[in-house]
C-alpha cells in the first residue's frame, strides 16, 4: 500500500515536473502595474474643461475619485491570483496622479490576459472594525471627504462638478457620491460592482526579475451621464447615497477599459 | 489620644483600607448579564481597560470634538437619563441648531447590531464619527479633532497609558469612546432582579400583570431583557414621512420609509420624550397612541393592523395602568447614578 502511494506521489511530482518544463521559464515571482487613466471625450480630462453629456449639458470637472478593491489577476488558461486582500485596497484621485498607478508585488509569473476588481469597498470590510481600518480606509484620515459617517460606508466613486444647468441657490455644482455595499444586518441598496476586463490584443507577461507589465486602463468620467441610463445634472444636481445612485452605478460599469498592456 | 484624634486616625485608616481594596480590586470591564445574550460588540478586538474607560470618558465629555469647541457627547446624552437628552424632543447641536431626531439613550451598546434611529451605523466604533460630522450636531472634521488631541500632553500620556503609545490614532481614538460606551450597561433594575431570582426583585401585583400585558402586547418588537428586537418598523407616529424617511433614508428600499429603530425601553421612565421626533412627553401619551393614536400608510407595521381592521394595539386603561408600573420596574438607579459614568 505504502510503495504504491509512494510511486503514485513520485508519479505525480514527476508529472507536475514535465509540465513545468514545458514552459520552463514561467516560475517565481513578479509585479505588475495598473494605471487609471481617466479620460473624457475621447482624451484625457481635464478638470476646468467643457464637457456635453448625452442629455447636451454643458459641464465641468471639480472631483472624480474612486475606490478600486479585491484585484483578481487571470491567466489565459483560467489561473485565477487574488492580489491579498490587505493590499487591494485602491482611492484612485484624479488630482493625483501617484494614487492612480498602482503596483502589485509577488504576483506569480504567467501570461495574464484579464483583470477583475471591485469599485467600491466590499461588504466585510465595509463593516469591520475600526483596527482594521488604516490608510485609504481611515475615516479620519485617508478616507477622510470619502467616507459617510450618517450611513457607515466608504463614498466608491465621488465625482463633483459645475454645470449652468445645476442650481445657482448652490454656486451651480453638482455632486455625484455613490456608495452603499448592501447593509450589514439589515439591507440596504447595493452598488457595488465587480468590473472584468480583458487585454486587447497582448498578455501581460510577469517574469521574475523583469520589470513590471503595465495595465493601461481608461477611465471614462462621462460614462456615468449614459448608458443605459442618460442622466440630467438640471434633474439631478446632488446624489448623496440615495436611490438614484442606483441609476449611476449602473452607468458607471462600463467605464472601465484596458486601452493596452505595455510589457517591458 | 483624645477622643477627636482618636476619630480622626479610625475614620483615616477606614478611609485608607477603603481606598486599598478598590484598588486591590482588578478592573472590571462590562457587565455581561446572565439575562442578556451575547454582546455582540467583538470586546476581544478592543478589550476594555481601566485607562482606556477613562480616556474614553475624558473624550466622551470633551467639547474640543466639535467644531467650535463648544459641544461634547455628553451634552446630549446625560448620565442620569441613561445618556438621552431631558426636555430636548430632537437634538440640540451646535450654533444651537436642532436635529430631526431624539438624541436615543446610550446603554447596553454592546448588544446593538446597528445604531441610531436608522441603523445607518453597523458597528460601535463608528458611532462618534456620526456625530462629530453631523452638520447640525458637532459639524467637525475629525482629522481636525485627532490634530487638536495630538496637540495635548494630558492626552498624549492618557493615550499612552490606555494603548501602549503617545500616537493618536483613529483606531485609538474611537476605541476608547468604544471602551466607555462599553462599560454602559443597565442591567440591574428591580426587573434584572426579578427575573434573575436575587434579592430586591419583588414585583407588586400590577407590576406582575403589567408583565403579563407587556409579553402578550408589546415584547414583539420589544423583545429580550434587552426590550428590543433591533428592527425597524414604522409604529404609525405619522403618516407623512417626507420630513425623515427614517431606515429608507438609509437602505433607499421602499419598504423601509417610514421605519425607525425599536427602541429599548430600560430606564423609560428618564428618557423622555419618546419617540424618533420627540413626539411625546409622557408613557402615557405613549400608550394612548398605541391603543388610539396610530396613524395609516404603506409601511404601517403589521402587527399594528388588527384582523378586524382597526389600527394600533387594544389597550383598556387597567392594562395601560398595569404597563406603567411594570416599565417603571426597569428604571436601574445603580447604573443612572453610577458615579463612574457621570461628570
Amino acid at each position: 500500500m505504502q510503495i504504491k502511494s509512494l510511486l503514485f506521489a513520485a508519479f505525480c511530482v514527476l508529472t507536475i515536473a514535465a509540465c513545468k518544463k514545458d514552459n520552463d521559464e514561467i516560475k517565481g515571482f513578479g509585479s505588475i502595474e495598473i494605471e487609471f487613466d481617466n479620460q473624457a471625450a475621447g482624451s484625457a480630462l481635464v478638470f476646468g474643461k467643457d464637457y456635453t453629456n448625452a442629455a447636451g449639458e454643458s459641464l465641468q470637472f471639480t472631483t472624480f475619485d474612486y475606490y478600486i478593491s479585491n484585484i483578481v489577476l487571470v491567466t489565459a488558461d483560467g489561473a485565477r491570483f487574488v492580489v491579498p486582500q490587505e493590499k487591494s485596497y485602491f482611492l484612485c484621485k484624479h488630482d493625483d496622479a501617484d494614487t492612480r498607478e498602482i503596483k502589485i508585488d509577488d504576483v506569480p509569473a504567467g501570461d495574464y490576459t484579464s483583470i477583475e476588481f471591485m469599485v467600491g469597498i466590499d461588504s466585510a470590510k465595509s463593516v469591520s472594525p475600526i483596527g482594521e481600518r488604516t490608510g485609504v480606509l481611515d475615516p479620519a484620515a485617508g478616507a477622510n471627504g470619502h467616507y459617510w459617517s450618517w450611513n457607515s460606508g466608504y463614498i466608491f466613486v465621488k465625482m463633483e462638478g459645475t454645470s449652468p444647468v445645476a442650481p445657482p441657490d448652490f454656486g451651480n455644482i453638482f455632486q455625484y457620491h455613490v456608495g452603499l455595499f448592501g447593509g450589514f444586518d439589515s439591507p440596504t441598496l447595493n452598488n457595488l460592482k465587480t468590473i472584468k476586463l480583458t487585454v486587447p490584443d497582448e498578455a501581460a507577461e510577469v517574469r521574475e526579475g523583469k520589470g513590471a507589465p503595465h495595465f493601461h486602463l481608461f477611465v471614462d468620467a462621462m460614462a456615468i451621464f449614459s448608458s443605459p441610463t442618460n442622466v440630467s445634472i438640471a434633474a439631478t444636481p446632488f446624489s448623496h447615497g440615495d436611490a438614484f445612485s442606483a441609476t449611476l452605478s449602473a452607468n458607471y460599469v462600463d467605464m472601465f477599459m484596458i486601452d493596452h498592456v505595455h510589457n517591458p | 489620644m483624645n477622643k477627636s484624634t482618636y476619630l480622626i486616625v479610625l475614620f483615616a485608616w477606614i478611609f485608607a483600607s477603603c481606598g486599598e481594596k478598590e484598588h486591590d480590586q482588578p478592573f472590571a470591564g462590562p457587565q455581561l448579564p446572565s439575562n442578556f445574550p451575547p454582546p455582540v460588540y467583538d470586546l476581544s478586538l478592543n478589550p476594555v481597560t481601566e485607562a482606556g474607560f477613562a480616556l474614553g470618558k475624558k473624550l466622551f465629555y470633551e467639547k474640543a470634538l466639535s467644531r467650535d469647541s463648544t459641544i461634547a457627547c455628553a451634552d446630549c446624552h446625560i448620565s442620569f437619563s441613561a445618556f438621552s437628552h431631558p426636555e430636548h424632543p430632537t437634538s440640540h447641536g451646535i450654533d444651537n441648531l436642532f436635529g430631526r431626531r431624539n438624541a436615543i439613550a446610550a446603554q447596553n451598546l454592546i448588544w446593538a447590531k446597528e445604531f441610531f434611529w436608522d441603523g445607518g451605523v453597523p458597528n460601535l466604533d463608528l458611532v462618534p464619527l456620526n456625530a462629530i460630522q453631523s452638520p447640525v450636531e458637532m459639524d467637525a472634521n475629525p482629522a481636525v479633532v485627532l490634530e487638536r488631541l495630538r496637540q495635548n500632553a494630558q492626552y498624549k500620556a492618557m493615550f499612552k497609558a490606555a494603548f501602549g503609545t503617545e500616537e493618536i490614532t483613529t483606531a485609538h481614538f474611537l476605541q476608547s469612546l468604544s471602551q466607555f460606551m462599553a462599560m454602559l450597561v443597565s442591567a440591574n433594575s428591580r426587573y434584572d432582579k426579578y427575573v434573575r431570582g436575587e434579592s430586591g426583585g419583588d414585583l407588586s401585583s400590577d407590576e406582575l400583570a403589567g408583565l403579563a400585558v407587556f409579553k402578550a402586547k408589546c415584547a414583539s418588537c420589544h423583545d429580550t431583557d434587552l426590550f428590543t428586537d433591533n428592527s425597524f418598523r414604522n409604529n404609525g407616529i405619522l403618516n407623512d414621512f417626507s420630513f425623515d424617511r427614517g431606515r429608507n433614508e438609509v437602505s433607499q428600499l421602499p419598504e423601509d420609509v417610514g421605519k425607525f429603530r425599536v427602541p429599548s425601553l430600560r430606564n423609560v421612565t428618564v428618557t423622555d420624550p419618546y419617540m424618533h421626533n420627540g413626539k411625546f412627553k409622557t408613557l402615557a401619551m405613549v400608550l394612548d397612541h398605541y391603543a388610539s393614536g396610530v396613524q395609516d400608510s404603506p409601511t404601517l407595521d403589521p402587527l399594528l393592523r388588527q384582523p378586524d381592521g382597526t389600527l394600533g394595539i387594544p389597550l383598556n386603561a387597567q392594562e395601560k395602568t398595569e404597563l406603567i408600573a411594570f416599565l417603571k420596574t426597569l428604571d436601574d438607579e445603580t447604573f443612572l447614578r453610577d458615579v463612574r459614568f457621570a461628570q
